[in-house]
């Protein structure tokens, strides 16, 4: 048995087939995928392809020359339908079977559908592939009424887009806040206000509880007996779901996600699986995480793919995340759950601050608006286990790279 | 107009560019060692790090306040012509530009 068969051109697939070819890998590489596309960006698809400013073309991330240089077999539109783990070989639905050594389960996630009536009706989207956003992007010029459901980020970056093309938009979240799994209660505030500012409705604890229809196509959300909006075009950004079935088939060990080592092994020591399809026990987080980020899709794949390639090296990252909304950026660094005690550095007024979170009087994650600098900063002290005080975070003239013992360092060179 | 990628070791490949696309994009898609380009290009992550063939540097647009700022948090050796090259994009009024990859990317 030889060879490398890859479920998904997903970002953490494609990281993995790159990392272990450039490890040293020669057997044969086959990187299955559903999708028609060339591997493409995911991000832009919530901002700048909404907003017409990048197309198809332009989102392109890896191609045929990538696949050809590397000796890659990229099979796109075709899905793996099983995995036959005695006779190591993947069903086709093509109904071709492909014969592994080395497998790699690669499928991303999916989004969580609504279950409320009313949820089957046209004009009830969601966004995660190339093909939502294309859908998406032509809905939303028809559209003049939107509401979004759900204030996470695919909520929030789908709502910033929408209103800067000039559209309606209202956003109903069932939560007491914005962004609540990602971010502080002050970093929900500043979203909430920036928002609003920009003319989007966001109503916090509404729930939706139908929406309703006339001739098969959306009119109107209801939230409770009293509240009904109107709405031509519904964006729900619920949060999402391991692709984890094809695994759970095969009976590999899964927990709303495929359970893997820090070296992207599942219970299959054959098997390897990356991104956002897996669970692992994170040492930022202090237990089970599964995380849906391009960080970690890369950084997990690219531990994958080494692994594969007999060269090991375990996946320990700064879980890292950003986001774009109108003018400005939110990056995050770490796992802020849990916080006990925060300190503020920058202006909070002027919309450039970071706040820093400590756990048990450790550093356990940084939330920048429009500071890059204290992002990088912030990698590096969590990577590095360091914690500066609420004092030298606060402090604008503190350099943190005094705590990293680079400043002599610096200024030597 | 081209890019001409150079690695440590001298080896070098010449691309073209798509209008709009980026130094560091098309780095990507082909599959040229040494830049990574995790965030996009959003500045986010500085791992496409280059050095611009000194006698262009002063041919292209100029880094602004931000990528400046991510430029000083790299971890290889930053020099004068230290470019981010998510940040430089088609078209130029340059023919064939020509960039280094840090040896620490490589």
């Amino acid at each position: 048995m030889s060879g490398l068969v890859v479920i998904g051109a997903s970002y953490a697939g494609i990281q993995a087939v790159l990392s272990a070819r450039d490890a040293g890998y020669c057997e044969t590489i086959s990187v299955i995928s559903d999708e028609t596309w060339l591997p493409y960006q995911r991000p832009p698809l919530s901002k700048e392809f909404l907003l017409g400013r990048q197309n198809e073309a332009a989102l392109t991330l890896r191609n045929s020359a990538f696949f050809t240089s590397r000796k890659i077999d990229l099979l796109l539109g075709i899905r793996a339908t099983e995995i036959d783990r005695d006779a190591q070989r993947v069903l086709l639905s093509d109904r071709a079977t492909l014969t592994f050594g080395k497998l790699l389960i690669a499928t991303g996630s999916c989004a969580r559908r609504l279950s409320a009536p009313g949820a089957d009706l046209d004009g009830v989207c969601y966004l995660r592939s190339m093909d939502d956003a294309i859908e998406l992007r032509s809905r939303l010029q028809e559209a003049a009424e939107i509401v979004i459901v759900g204030g996470g980020f695919i909520g929030l970056e789908v709502a910033a887009s929408a209103s800067q093309l000039g559209k309606r938009v209202t956003l109903i979240e069932s939560g007491p806040r914005l962004l609540m799994r990602a971010v502080s209660p002050i970093v929900s505030e500043f979203l909430l206000a920036m928002h609003r500012k920009h003319g989007v409705d966001v109503r916090l604890g509404e729930n939706l509880v139908s929406i309703e229809g006339r001739n098969g196509k959306v009119v109107s959300v209801n939230c409770g007996q009293t509240c009904r909006i109107g709405a031509d075009l519904v964006v729900v950004g619920i949060g999402g779901l391991a692709n984890s079935r094809i695994a759970e088939a095969a009976q590999l060990l899964c927990r709303d996600g495929i359970v893997v080592d820090d070296c992207a092994q599942t219970s299959d020591p054959r098997i390897y699986a990356a991104g956002d399809c897996t669970i692992h026990d994170n040492v930022f987080a202090e237990g089970w995480l599964r995380l849906e980020s391009v960080q970690h899709a890369q950084d997990q794949g690219k531990a994958a793919g080494l692994a594969i390639a007999g060269r090991s090296s375990p996946y320990v990252s700064v879980p890292r995340f950003w986001s774009d909304q109108y003018a400005s950026k939110l990056q995050i660094a770490g796992i802020s759950a849990g916080f006990d005690a925060h300190a503020v550095r920058g202006s909070i007024e002027e919309g450039k601050f970071s706040l820093f979170y400590y756990k048990g009087g450790r550093l356990v994650a940084v939330d920048s608006l429009d500071r890059s600098g204290d992002q990088m900063a912030a990698r590096k002290l969590l990577a590095g286990r360091l914690t500066p005080s609420p004092e030298q975070v606060a402090d604008p003239s503190f350099d943190f790279r005094s705590l990293m013992g680079l400043a002599s360092e610096t200024n030597a060179s | 107009m081209h890019v001409k990628f150079v690695q440590p070791d001298g080896a070098a490949a010449a691309l073209a560019m798509e209008s709009g696309a980026s130094v560091m994009i098309t780095a990507v898609r082909n599959g040229i060692r040494g830049i990574d380009g995790e965030c996009g290009g959003c500045l986010d992550c500085a791992t496409c790090h280059v050095y611009v063939e000194e006698s262009q540097y002063g041919n292209i647009p100029a880094p602004t306040a931000d990528e400046l700022e991510l430029l000083g948090t790299i971890t290889g050796l930053r020099r004068p012509n230290s470019r981010l090259s998510c940040q430089i994009k088609a078209p130029l009024a340059i023919d064939t530009l020509v960039v280094h990859i840090p040896e620490s990317q490589a």
